[in-house]
């Protein structure tokens, strides 16, 4: 009986992962559907705790109840203190905790297994205990690195010399591994010792992996880790027969990899070059031939000319970028935003499907600052009104209003969707130097007749206006 | 080739191979027409959803001999960890969720 109860609540559990996804896909379900996933998760979590039977109920409940208890401590302070802007290396540290999770139960169900298939192997229950082995460890490294590399702590993008073979022969090194080891092709006594191996080989290849990748990229990067950890998972649903843990594994495996897809194509960029880098090498090579042509000259301004200007204005267009996300200034502009329209000046936000450092992350942002969400215009919708406006405001984002992706073939980005801000009557860019942005190449925006810089951090620039503004 | 007919055979593998095929279809059909702006959240709900795993170590935690202190101890890491990926993940996804939804209201008020 006990055992029906349970697989009808891991029946409900899948039903909820299903609707829940699917209702988090449209805005306005959304956080219902987020919560009725947490609620399967909830309810599959404790009727394995108390119904889970395979010839013997499960012991030690005073452990895993303090087990889940740490853990859900820990893991409610560490989401409820998270500062929106940090939230894209929250969301890789959590992957990494599920991946390490993984990861444990493989290692201590290999050598279980061991112990039970002396003279009768089972070659694919060995393989399924080294597949959530591998993935689950190189989820963990990899997305520790992200979350290392969003968090400014690791700031390089790392490039070994030959990095794509060395991880190309890493990868043929794993695989080859994981076949003799559930092939039964080791001896016994050395099976531990190269079981250990492979975790650390997987280890290694997962940091590899995320280190070259540069820092834009990381979304993309920390979506197929994502993934990762939903197949390690779906590997130990295999382990145990559970079905909770098979569709949810694989649901998130599957729809993490077109969540991947989804996310490149927003980028206009291939998933083979995101992960073997070819970008940045091609972006290198034209901002290094571009610097040998002669200086070209750009305008600048200052914050008091500015804030005359965008008082006497009728109509403004902010494009906030990564730059905005990572001065913090986010509160700012909605300040300057309410003291513009104070004055009858129409703002609005235009909002590139990749700005910010994730897809969706400046709206995430800007709401919390409390800009209207009727505000924030996507950017089919905001580009034909680009000529109607007086200023256009851009705060950080570089790539995604170079003109070159519409005018010049040659150049790497060119096909990628951008924002039309050079049909402003003024477009002022903030940055903080003339560097050039992630693409690695130099955007003709800036010398143009139309265009003025504004150099300096955006909070601190912004805040100058505000205080300008107010004293007009 | 044997080993995988055997495996094939087995009572409940092809029923497994079902589930699995039908999940991954089922996957890309969510995700499929998704609009940018929810990609964020939806990442860190999926990454939540697969924080089941932490049943496994529950699994691991409960049939551990309590005489074997490796395995608990490794148990217990594995389900601290698979919690923080669970109540970390959804309260997250909730954070973000709730920004969307505050500001369309406020707006007809």
């Amino acid at each position: 009986m006990s055992d029906f109860t349970l697989e009808i609540s891991y029946l409900i559990a899948s039903i909820c992962y299903i609707l829940g996804l699917k209702m988090m896909a449209g805005p306005k379900t959304a956080r219902n559907g987020n919560l009725l996933a947490a609620f399967g998760m909830t309810l599959a979590i404790f009727t394995t705790i108390f119904l889970y039977d395979d010839g013997g109920k499960l012991n030690n409940h005073i452990w895993i109840f303090s087990g889940i208890a740490v853990g859900a401590i820990l893991g409610w302070l560490a989401a409820v203190k998270v500062q929106m802007t940090a939230m894209p290396q929250m969301v890789s540290l959590f992957n990494g905790m599920g991946g390490a999770c993984a990861a444990l139960i493989a290692l201590v169900e290999f050598p279980k297994a061991l112990e039970h298939m002396h003279g009768n192997w089972d070659s694919l229950f060995m393989a399924t205990i080294l597949c959530g082995l591998v993935i689950g460890s190189t989820s963990f490294s990899g997305s520790m690195i992200a979350y290392l590399k969003l968090n400014g702590n690791l700031k390089k993008d790392i490039r070994l010399p030959f990095y794509n073979i060395i991880n190309t022969l890493l990868i043929f090194g794993i695989v080859g591994l994981t076949v003799c080891l559930s092939g039964n092709h080791i001896e016994a006594e050395d099976f531990k010792m190269w079981a250990y191996l492979l975790l650390g080989a997987a280890s290694l290849y997962g940091v590899l992996f995320v280190l070259p990748i540069g820092g834009a990229d990381m979304p993309v990067v920390i979506s197929l880790l994502n993934s990762f950890t939903g197949m390690a998972a779906m590997f130990g649903g295999f382990l145990y027969d559970n079905m909770a843990m098979l569709t949810g594994g694989i649901l998130v495996g599957s729809a993490g990899t077109i969540l991947t897809v989804v996310m490149c194509k927003a980028m206009n960029r291939s998933l083979t070059n995101v992960i073997f880098g070819a970008f940045g090498t091609g972006g290198n090579a034209v901002s290094a031939s571009s610097s040998e042509g002669e200086q070209k000259s750009y305008k600048e301004t200052n914050a008091s000319d500015l804030a005359v200007l965008l008082n006497y204005s009728q109509k403004v267009i902010i494009v906030p970028g990564y730059g905005l996300a990572v001065a913090q200034a986010q509160h700012v502009v909605h300040e300057m935003e309410e003291l513009l329209a104070e004055r009858d000046v129409e703002v609005k936000y235009a909002i590139h499907p990749v700005a910010g450092r994730m897809p969706g992350h400046m709206n995430v942002l800007l709401a919390e600052s409390n800009v209207e969400y009727d505000k924030l215009v996507e950017m089919d919708d905001i580009n034909a009104e680009f000529s109607t406006c007086d200023v256009v405001m851009v705060l950080g984002a570089n790539d995604v209003v170079n003109p070159a992706a519409k005018e010049d073939p040659s150049s790497p980005i060119y096909g990628m969707p951008i924002l039309n801000v050079e049909d402003a009557k003024t477009t002022i860019v903030n940055k903080r130097s003339m560097n050039v942005g992630y693409a690695g190449i130099d955007n003709d925006l800036f010398y143009r007749d139309k265009t003025n810089m504004l150099f300096g951090d955006a909070k601190k620039v912004l805040t100058e206006i505000v205080t300008e503004l107010k004293n007009l | 080739m044997e080993n995988i007919i055997t495996f094939f055979s087995q009572g409940g593998t092809m029923e497994m191979v079902y589930v699995i095929i039908l999940s991954i279809i089922l996957g890309v059909q969510i995700i499929e027409s998704v609009p940018a702006v929810l990609h964020t959240p939806l990442m860190s709900g999926a990454n939540a959803i697969h924080g089941v795993v932490i049943i496994g170590a529950i699994i691991i935690m409960g049939k551990a001999d309590p005489e074997n202190t490796l395995a608990l101890v490794l148990g217990f890491i594995a389900v601290v960890l698979g919690t923080l990926n669970v109540v970390g993940g959804f309260v997250v996804t909730d954070r973000m969720l709730e920004m969307f939804k505050k500001k369309p209201s406020k707006n007809k008020e």
